[in-house]
């Protein structure tokens, strides 16, 4: 017979049957049931085991605050671990695993903790694993690990997909209980912007888990009418299944939407869970508040539960969990549950109150000041053990018990920003402290109104002052009628003297862990908590840090709030990696940038490098080369031969226009720039306000108000960033605009002898271009192919005669198809990244490896240039003397003696015969490559006093490597050191 | 965090990069007698405060203007947001 367990009522679809699967067996529920609730209906108590002593548990809420029951949900690639029972809606289909046992959640082999656990008390692996040391890392850690952890994952790619999304809102709404919507409501007619969230799929709150009666009808219906209402509203968003993760600054709040966690599998291009960024100007904090446990002895049966859970699965989800019930309370709140358990049918055995004058029973028997000293049923409760008033013990027979200690207010949002909560006497439950969140507000049981009519009042009085502040207002509506009893308790946390009363069930911590910390000196409330593992686990101690609070209060002979809280943190309950990553995974971990002649590249079958966000061809093989060198090397033979092309689109470009352009680029650059004529390009090197070299770069002059910047690729955001700072702090009046045109412009580099040549097919006639009339270092504003504008520069970093040509970036693609038609005569080549910087190297070229954030301009040879007539970002800290010594590093080339011998970038120099540590260091490699101009591989680095050891042999050193070889100082420019080719 | 930037309104800080302390923007005279002393202050020596800050922030994801942001460290809380560009006016930077 299946769901044995289930009354009549409740909010579950009866029309529809459900099927799922536990632990492979197949079991039946209804549309409205959650895992644990469907379960229980089948009289399944058991649902996982413990996660230090593998003890049988059971659920013991019915929310999201559940330490027990966590089970691995569905299975393959979209299997999750650790899902609470509690919150995970039924679906057709549903399976679920237990976990953290073997072979099987009846047998755990590793019970055996359970009987070890004298052993496993607090501090056990600190006090354990000590000796000897080096069994550690061998022997323990892998041994613990394996046996640490719950659930497990799939090891498989997540199929779904993660949305982040933002919305803005007058009034956020967090929890829709009577609290919250009643200021939902207010707020909502008052015509504010409101957003409704809520955790659960049926908001309600605890209107749907109890039987008192709101405005003459059943709770749960006056709340489904008043979100019906909502619903209807245009300017008030319902967000059911909406978590609210944690409370940001400024009004900021991170919330996680189960879209698609319902369903087997989510719709057709439906994520499965947005992450939302909300702003709001006002928030409230209606989030209710949690019921806590007390702790006595075996208190973790399966089948015992707090009261509040037991009266949600009786009265919303129509199910006992078992026949016979018991219940153990220290306030009237636990007799409700006896009562509504009662007016199902289910028999009461007996209501055991810590209060020697509890009220009377009706129809069920209250042992008044009693309390339970132990428990019986090793797979699921059978019996408890009460010890009365007159210290007589009696045995009392049940397959549940309800156990309330107490509501705790949910404070946790409240204290995201710092705040701390503060300690409410009357209800023994710490509550919001005065140092909220900016702009938010807390009504009904989460600000201590623990009941249905005070969480109506405080609520619809919250979203009045908030409307206020709004400048909205709306006449006081009429709030319903609603219970409005007194709470009566008297606090209780655990009965005393039991061996093993669990505090924390999730993490398996006793009372008796708690009181071992007191006695080791743990004295404060971080310490306790990370010592013992209280409140650790994945359910942060919802159900659990207030009796770890109450006991370490108890033996330190302090009061709960002098112990204080432990600090909260985002997120409010566990949120899937996924959900943070969003779209950003795999290929669109990061935004793609393409050069113009991408498309081009693709179909030369060029081989691609990332670039910071780009995409650049790094090589172009041709038929039958089969390795990468093969192709570097013809293209830069080629190049140097006849001529080479290459997409330099990715430096960066700033165009820099106003009177004061020239006086700007002075500041900017250490090198002089104020005489640069019209219709001439200059290098620049720019500096750090320390000293060292920050980028380089070209500055073209178009007119005498006019300039074009060129930055390196991975620096183009940063220098931007750096001269937008010059201008807009330093030089406020100077009349100078700056704009980055990095992507208006294609650009391609054409380099060798026969550049001209090739060019002279493409730039318009009219333009002269002969070595006299546009020489090396000149630039134009010109056309090509017949009136398209573009942009020249006789510029080279590969040392040959060599142009930049720029046009509009929609033409990149058709240019770069134009230069190799072009250059066909003269078997033009396509070179790549790895070309570029083989003959840059071979030139001695400075770039991202030499401009490394620790050299200066002295160390890249051009300490000359730093003019001293000047203001410059720079200059004044460049004269600093540790920065200028004698034996400063010098920018030099390096071949190996043994010419078939590498020079890898990375390796340190040192003097031949001198001891091999960094005090004898004289430099390092930055940059190598293999030369096929040269015929061997080479190197530039820095190296102690530079030039003056030229010719010195010297020794190459990798020791993580094991390189070890002698190579010769050399001068950086391996290739045409006079610069005559690039000016011929 | 939400700036708000004073000619876009509020803004999410996610569109700003930080820089630091806004005595950045009181670069020293390079021809002053003790300029190098002056500009190893100003570049090394900074005040690092628990409470109010003025600090330098950089709408990369917008209009690419400086924005000097008085904030609290402890509380994140923002009392006034200011275009550089005025501040440096307004502290003697003009030419």
């Amino acid at each position: 017979m299946t769901q044995t367990n289930r009354l009549q009522g409740g909010m579950i679809d009866r029309s529809r049957t459900l099927s799922f699967r536990f632990d492979g067996k197949a079991f039946q529920g209804h549309p409205g049931d959650t895992l644990a609730s469907a379960l229980l209906a089948n009289d399944v108590r058991l649902m996982g085991r413990s996660f230090k002593y593998h003890r049988p548990r059971g659920p013991m809420t019915a929310g999201s605050e559940e330490p027990n029951a966590i089970v691995e949900l569905r299975t393959g690639a979209r299997q999750e671990p650790n899902t609470r029972a509690t919150t995970a809606e039924l679906f057709d289909g549903l399976v679920a695993n237990s976990q953290n046992r073997w072979p099987s959640l009846r047998f755990d082999a590793l019970g055996v903790n359970d009987w070890l656990s004298p052993f496993f008390a607090a501090g056990f692996y600190y006090k354990t694993f000590m000796w000897p040391a080096k069994f550690w890392e061998k022997l323990y850690e892998p041994m613990i690990r394996r046996a640490a952890g719950l659930g497990s994952v799939s090891f498989e790619p997540d199929p779904d997909s993660y949305d982040k999304g933002f919305l803005h809102c007058d009034l956020l709404v967090i929890g829709g209980g009577p609290a919250g919507l009643a200021a939902a409501l207010r707020a909502g007619e008052a015509g504010a912007r409101v957003i409704l969230a809520d955790e659960d799929f049926t908001l309600g709150g605890r209107l749907n888990a109890e039987t008192h009666e709101v405005a003459g009808m059943a709770g749960h219906v006056w709340a489904a009418q008043a979100v019906a209402r909502l619903a209807d509203m245009p300017n008030v968003r319902v967000m059911p299944r909406t978590t609210i993760l944690g409370a940001f600054d400024h009004g900021t709040y991170g919330a996680l939407e189960r879209v698609s966690d319902h369903l087997a599998v989510p719709e057709k291009d439906k994520p499965r869970q947005i992450l939302w960024r909300i702003y709001s100007k006002h928030a409230l904090l209606a989030a209710g508040a949690t019921e806590r446990p007390i702790a006595f002895e075996n208190n973790d049966r399966p089948g015992i539960m707090l009261a509040g859970a037991v009266r949600s699965y009786v009265n919303r989800w129509a199910v006992t969990p078992a026949r016979d019930v018991a219940i153990f309370t220290n306030n009237d709140d636990g007799h409700r549950t006896a009562t509504d358990l009662r007016a199902k049918g289910v028999n009461v055995t007996a209501v055991i109150d810590t209060r020697p004058d509890a009220p009377d029973g009706g129809d069920f028997e209250v042992i008044k000041g009693g309390v339970i000293t132990n428990t019986s049923g090793r797979l699921g409760l059978t019996g408890i053990e009460a010890r009365t008033a007159d210290g007589g013990q009696r045995r009392i027979s049940c397959g549940a018990l309800g156990v309330s200690g107490g509501w705790n207010p949910n404070v946790a949002l409240t204290c995201h920003q710092g705040g701390r909560p503060a300690w409410n006497a009357d209800i023994a439950a710490f509550v919001p402290g005065s140092a909220l969140p900016p702009n938010m507000s807390v009504a009904g049981a989460a600000n201590g109104a623990l009941t249905t009519h005070g969480a109506f009042h405080t609520g619809a009085e919250a979203a009045s002052q908030i409307l206020d502040h709004l400048g909205l207002s709306a006449p006081a509506p009429d709030l319903p009628e609603a219970e409005d009893g007194p709470v009566n308790l008297t606090p209780f946390w655990h009965v005393k003297d039991a061996k093993r009363a669990w505090v924390d069930q999730q993490n398996d911590v006793t009372a008796k862990d708690v009181k071992l910390a007191h006695q080791e000196n743990f004295v404060s409330v971080e310490h306790l908590k990370r010592y013992t593992t209280l409140g650790m686990a994945t359910d942060q101690g919802k159900t659990s840090n207030m009796a770890g609070l109450a006991i370490m209060a108890e033996v330190a002979g302090k009061s709960i709030p002098e112990v204080g809280t432990t600090m909260f943190r985002p997120p409010y309950t566990p949120t899937a990696i996924g959900a943070f990553a969003g779209r950003s995974r795999d290929k669109d971990f990061r935004p793609v940038r393409k050069t113009p002649s991408h498309v081009w590249a693709e179909e030369k079958g060029a081989v691609f490098v990332e670039v910071g966000m780009w995409l650049r061809a790094q090589w172009f093989p041709l038929p039958g080369e089969t390795h990468w060198r093969e192709s570097v090397d013809r293209e830069v033979l080629q190049t140097r031969k006849s001529v080479g092309v290459c997409d330099v689109t990715t430096l960066g470009k700033i165009d820099v226009q106003g009177a004061d352009a020239a006086d700007f680029l002075n500041r900017i650059y250490c090198n002089g720039f104020a005489k640069l004529p019209v219709g001439k390009t200059r290098y620049g090197l720019m500096l750090r306000e320390d000293g060292i070299a920050m980028d380089d770069g070209t500055a073209a002059r178009l007119a005498d108000d006019h300039f074009v910047v060129t930055t390196t690729t991975a620096n183009a955001v940063g220098v931007y960033r750096h001269m937008e700072f010059v201008r807009q702090c330093l030089f406020p009046d100077m009349d100078v605009q700056l704009i980055s045109t990095t992507e208006a412009w294609a650009q391609f580099a054409v380099a060798g002898p026969n550049a001209r040549k090739l060019l002279r097919k493409v730039v318009d006639d009219d333009y002269d271009f002969s070595n006299e009339g546009f020489p090396f270092m000149a630039c134009a504003e010109i056309t090509v192919c017949g009136g398209l504008r573009a942009r020249l520069f006789r510029i080279s970093f590969s040392g040959e005669l060599a142009y930049e040509i720029a046009v509009p970036t929609r033409y990149g693609d058709a240019m770069i198809r134009k230069l190799m038609e072009a250059g066909e005569e003269f078997d033009v080549v396509p070179y790549g990244t790895e070309a570029l910087g083989v003959m840059r190297i071979e030139k001695g070229h400075a770039a991202g490896n030499e401009l490394n954030g620790t050299t200066t301009a002295l160390n890249l040879g051009m300490g000359r240039m730093v003019s001293k007539k000047k203001d410059s970002i720079g200059s004044t800290l460049s004269e600093r003397e540790g920065l200028n010594e004698d034996d400063a590093l010098k920018l030099v080339g390096f071949k190996p003696v043994d010419s078939s011998k590498p020079v890898p970038a990375g390796s340190h120099l040192m003097t031949k015969g001198s001891q091999v540590d960094a005090a004898h260091d004289q430099g390092y490699v930055t940059s190598a490559c293999y030369s096929p101009n040269l015929g061997c591989h080479i190197g530039i680095g820095f190296l102690k006093s530079g030039h003056a050891r030229s010719g010195e042999i010297i020794r190459l050193v990798s020791p993580l490597t094991g390189i070890d070889h002698e190579v010769e100082v050399v001068s950086a420019h391996f290739v045409d050191p006079e610069g005559e080719r690039l000016r011929a | 965090m939400m700036i708000d930037h004073p000619i876009l309104g509020p803004r999410d800080a996610g569109e700003f990069v930080y820089m630091g302390c806004a005595s950045l923007i009181n670069r020293p005279d390079w021809q002053a007698e003790d300029a190098l002393q002056q500009f190893t202050d100003y570049g090394y020596q900074r005040d690092n405060p628990s409470g109010g800050h003025r600090e330098l922030w950089f709408h990369e994801g917008g209009d690419r203007s400086w924005l000097v942001v008085t904030r609290d460290t402890v509380t994140h809380a923002i009392t006034q947001v200011e275009l550089a560009r005025d501040v440096a006016r307004r502290e003697g930077r003009s030419k």
